[in-house]
């Protein structure tokens, strides 16, 4: 049996909750006040991810940095390998929303997107 | 060049309203904004968590803007960008709004309604009045976070944060997946001022040291920060002696508050708040001049960008219902909303309920943490609304819903009460 | 490199000596070690000309405080820079104190001061409605007066670089030797420099370049002053500028208005062993806001848009040193130019350019331009004027500095003038870009973009203020090379 503590990131609650596992199985979650806090701490034990979100340079586009994100979550455990594997990634404007920037960034199955429009500087 | 409606600012707040005043009918619509591009503030704030609310989808916030871009392009509703507005006047044909820019000059406009939507500001090292020297590498969050979001510079290597305000706790994240080291985050307040979300997903999940109750009391380094002294601060956020300890870094990033930037407002006589720094304002986010609305962080710094549109809209379309000249007001009853017993501030501060929709939101904020608590609304001595709360914090926006059927069916009252109540 | 005359210090004393010695037909150079003019105590003081009335007569503070203050006007629309004459008051808060304030109305006369008048009763406030009530007499002094210090130095040095003077900035001096033939050579961190003459004006350095020549020592310790600027909303609370009557409790502190419209409050004074000690202190700023409420209770404290602090040179005999050294001909000092220095600036530079050209028997120019224009001010333009700017240039429509309301035609303006800016400080000092409210938050990324372009720099290489104060450290996604393309 080990038990973890998380505070539930909700709603501004923010109640404290102690989940109890026993061989990587979650047995209860404690101190929740909602179902939604149910939910979370045993995520957030067995399988907690995010979404990433970061920048990366432009080339001719009116501006010289554009947003991206992870098209949907990935397992928390990569976040660091996936603001590596963007260092190598520089697109050409025009860039629009949803456009893919990095496919599959570390195997997660999971595609890098253009979260802003940047028109190519008109020539 | 005359409009019917003007609308300063081309962010979040400003588009949301020229939409909605489109929307019912305002045909005549320019929006001035100031930076490069319309979106505002949002533009910068590259992470996810926006609208919620709003589209039941998590956005970030260009990608959040952009949903209100695209509705301004399809209404085909004009703007100018790098404009900035220099004045703005009351006068018999409508309001004179000075502006300029490079292509048109400088420019007289007139409108017959006005919507205020320039914003906040961060507060600076210089109004905190924390000593040391004054060298490079002391930045605002929101101004390290456009040098890094959008122009894809590093503002420092090594970096202490002071205040736990929401930027400051994101910069803290995006410094570190940037390759910097911060090293801690200080608050002055025994509680943090951002969203718990942000705590876990931007310090925690980072191994980032919250301190809360400490403070900067020096800054070391005459040509670049070479590093500060933090101190634990007593209950009037006095430094303790001993307490003392230092942190070497090259960046100090502030994240020590917001303040609605109302200069402009001042111009032409707008009435302001001491508690909001922003506009004294009615149910129709009308303020004391008739005609000019205000909405967004500039009539109070909001939480969530999701109330900041929704609030827009109903500035938008009030400022509509003003050009198409109904709701004349001249003799309806307008009662004040007072704020005690721990409510800081409510937004609007006084209802008209003959103006009213059939309901209407009442914004606030409580001064203190609260837990186990009731927010009550009393029409005079009669108390309308009794929910409990599990917890209060100053960090969120609250809300009651007035219902005009409320207001305007009962006795007479002369005031407003929203305050909170022990259990 | 040869010359006439050497200068050391380019802040408002250096710069007014070598705009009065580029009137002489000479060879002018000024060595300064920061990246920019008016970079020591010119530009961390109280901002104020003094009437006059505060210095011993018969002192070289005195003498040149009246003169300068009688110059200041008429050299502000030559070289056009901002001045205005606001009046200033002493404020005396017991009746026994009164004859103190006489007797520095008697000492002000003997200076030579006009106007002088002791005010009692109703008109103290009439005057100054938001100062004490405590207050039973004050002294007021008409011609006491506020100035742009940033803008009187850098119109003062511009003048002199358009007459020929050699401005060597990011030049530190470290040795000054006389010459067995005559004259001096001067050692830097770049190059070496021999000149006939020397002009010390290297503020709190000064006793170092004084006594590597001369047997009459001098001995300069830093006075720390520090201070609180408030937001312009602030900018009326008082018209004059505010003195406290000095007691045995010290000399108090000031409260004025600006030149610009804001409100300063300060200094404090406290001698202190290092000459770089120019950091704000939580002591320092407590004791001048409770110092400024004892003028006046209500004084907005909570308006500050930031402190500083700025270092006296505080010569021990606490006179100004000004001329030819004893024991070194042609070295001339200005040394030990605390309050009232900036006052005093243009007429120590009257008076050490003409000993130096004296000395080396210099006659005047014909060709010496007297005047300068500053950088167009869009803030203070009307509606009309704003127009025209813009007209000619549409840089002057674009803002850059929303607190301030500073321009892009100004920023660019700023750079490509003589001596023009070259950091995020020198455009501020300029312009005053990044100098209000938000303290430079919003301006701060588009005049680095306006610095990098007018100049051809890499960003990176950017400054708040020359040598190690770069802003940037560096890029985003940095540290790989290998740039890949997916598009």
């Amino acid at each position: 049996m080990e038990t973890r503590e998380l505070i539930c990131i909700n709603c501004p609650l923010g109640c404290s909750l102690t989940v109890t596992m026993e061989n990587g199985a979650v047995k209860k979650v404690e101190g929740n006040t909602c179902k939604k806090g149910e939910a979370y701490g045993t995520k957030e034990v067995t399988n907690p991810t995010r979404i990433v979100t970061s920048s990366v340079r432009v080339t001719g586009g009116t501006l010289p940095v554009v947003s991206v994100k992870t098209a949907s979550d990935i397992p928390k455990g990569k976040i660091y390998d996936c603001a590596k594997a963007l260092k190598t990634v520089a697109v050409n404007a025009p860039v629009h929303i949803g456009d893919v920037v990095l496919k599959n960034v570390c195997g997660t199955g999971v595609d890098m997107i253009a979260t802003k429009n940047i028109p190519a500087v008109s020539k | 060049m005359q409009y019917d409606l003007i609308i300063i600012g081309g962010g979040p707040a400003g588009l949301a309203a020229a939409v909605s005043a489109k929307k019912e009918g305002v045909e005549n619509i320019l929006i001035l904004e100031r930076d490069r591009e319309l979106g505002g503030i949002l533009n910068q704030c590259i992470h996810n968590g926006f609208g919620l609310h709003t589209f039941k989808e998590e956005l970030t916030g260009p990608e959040y803007a952009w949903r209100f871009i695209q509705q301004v392009e399809e209404l085909q509703i004009p703007y100018k960008l790098h404009t900035m507005v220099l004045d703005i006047r009351d006068g018999e044909n409508g309001k004179t709004v000075m502006a300029m820019n490079r292509e048109d000059g400088l420019m007289m406009l007139t409108a017959r309604a006005v919507i205020l939507a320039m914003g906040c500001r961060e507060r600076p090292r210089g109004a905190l009045n924390i000593p040391g020297y004054r060298p490079a590498g002391i930045y605002t969050a929101g101004t390290a976070q456009r040098l890094v979001n959008m122009e894809g510079y590093m503002p420092g290597r090594e970096v202490v944060i002071l205040g736990s305000g929401d930027i400051g706790l994101i910069m803290a994240r995006r410094m570190t997946l940037e390759g910097a080291k911060v090293k801690v985050v200080a608050e002055l307040m025994p509680f943090s001022g951002g969203l718990q979300r942000n705590i876990v997903q931007c310090l925690d999940d980072f191994d980032i040291p919250l301190k809360l109750s400490h403070t900067v009391i020096d800054i070391q380094g005459k040509e670049r920060v070479t590093g500060i002294t933090l101190a634990e601060v007593d209950e009037n956020r006095k430094p303790i002696p001993g307490t003392e300890e230092f942190y070497a870094c090259d960046t100090l990033l502030l994240s020590c508050g917001l303040i609605p930037e109302n200069e402009l407002s001042g111009k032409i006589g707008v009435e302001l708040s001491r508690i909001t720094s922003g506009p004294v304002v009615n149910e129709s986010l009308e303020t004391n001049v008739p005609g000019v609305f205000a909405c967004g962080n500039v009539l109070h710094v909001h939480d969530l960008v999701d109330y900041v549109s929704e609030e827009a809209a109903r500035a938008g379309a009030c400022a509509a219902a003003y050009i198409r000249g109904e709701k004349e007001k001249e003799d309806t009853k307008e009662i004040p909303v007072f704020a005690v017993d721990g409510v800081r501030y409510t937004v609007p501060q006084t209802i008209r309920p003959a103006c009213m929709e059939d309901t209407l939101t009442l914004r606030f904020r409580v001064g203190a943490v609260y837990r186990d608590c009731y927010v009550s609304v009393y029409l005079g001595d009669r108390r309308i609304w009794h929910k409990k709360k599990r917890k209060l914090a100053p960090g969120e926006m609250e809300q009651v819903v007035l219902k005009k059927s409320d207001l305007t069916d009962r006795e007479s009252f002369d005031k407003i009460t929203v305050k909170v109540e022990e259990a | 490199m040869k010359y006439d005359v050497v200068i050391i210090g380019a802040g408002v004393v250096g710069s007014a000596v070598a705009r009065e010695l580029s009137r002489y037909d000479l060879k002018t150079a000024v060595l300064e070690r920061e990246e920019d003019v008016c970079c020591g105590t010119s530009k961390a003081n109280s901002a104020i000309v003094h009437a006059g009335f505060d210095a011993e007569p018969g002192s070289m503070k005195a003498r040149m405080n009246v003169r300068g203050s009688k110059m200041m006007e008429a050299l502000s629309k030559e070289l056009d820079f901002p001045y205005k004459k606001n009046g200033s008051l002493v404020l005396c808060f017991h009746e026994t104190d009164i004859p103190k304030l006489e007797a520095l109305k008697t000492r002000g006369e003997e200076n030579g001061v006009e106007g002088l008048r002791i005010v009692t009763g109703e008109e103290i406030h009439k005057l100054e409605p938001n100062i004490s009530h405590d207050v039973k007499a004050l002294l007021y002094a008409p011609t006491g007066g506020i100035v742009c210090p940033f803008k009187l130095t850098i119109a003062l040095a511009e003048n002199a670089s358009v007459n020929g003077v050699d401005f060597f900035l990011n030049t530190e001096v470290k040795a000054v030797r006389k010459l067995e033939k005559g004259g001096y050579e001067i050692e830097t961190d770049r190059e070496c420099y021999e000149t006939a003459c020397v002009v010390n004006a290297a503020g709190v350095y000064a006793d170092v370049f004084n006594n590597m020549v001369s047997k009459r020592k001098l001995s300069i310790t830093p006075r720390k002053g520090e201070y609180c600027l408030l937001d312009k909303k602030a900018g009326n609370f008082v018209s004059h500028t505010v003195f406290q009557l000095p007691t045995k409790m010290g000399k108090g502190v000031l409260i004025t208005p600006t030149v610009h419209g804001n409100l300063l409050v300060g200094p404090t004074a406290d001698d202190i062993e290092d000459k770089e000690g120019i950091q704000t202190t939580a002591r320092g700023l407590g004791k001048v806001a409770s110092l400024a409420r004892v003028s006046a209770a209500d004084v907005p404290l909570h308006m500050v848009i930031t402190s500083f602090a700025g270092l006296r040179a505080t010569e021990k005999d606490e006179d100004f040193v000004l001329g030819e050294a004893e024991d070194a001909e042609g070295f001339f000092n200005a040394a030990g130019i605390e309050s009232p220095g900036l006052s005093s600036a243009p007429a120590i530079g009257e008076y050490l350019a003409e000993l130096a050209a004296e000395r080396l028997q210099a006659k005047k120019k014909e060709n010496f331009i007297s005047t300068r224009e500053d950088i167009p001010n869009v803030a203070q333009a009307s509606p009309e004027e704003i127009a025209e700017l813009i007209k000619k240039d549409p840089a002057y429509g674009n803002v850059i500095c929303r607190c301030e309301t500073v321009t892009e035609g100004e920023i660019i303006n700023a750079i490509r003038r003589p001596l023009g800016a070259r950091s995020l400080d020198g455009v501020k000092r300029r312009t005053r870009a990044g100098m209000g409210r938000c303290q430079s938050g919003f301006c701060a990324p588009r005049t680095m973009e306006i610095l990098a372009r007018e100049l051809h720099m890499d960003p990176l290489e950017l400054t708040k203020a020359g040598k190690g104060s770069k802003l940037l450290t560096g890029v985003i996604k940095e540290d790989e090379t290998g740039i890949t393309e997916t598009f």
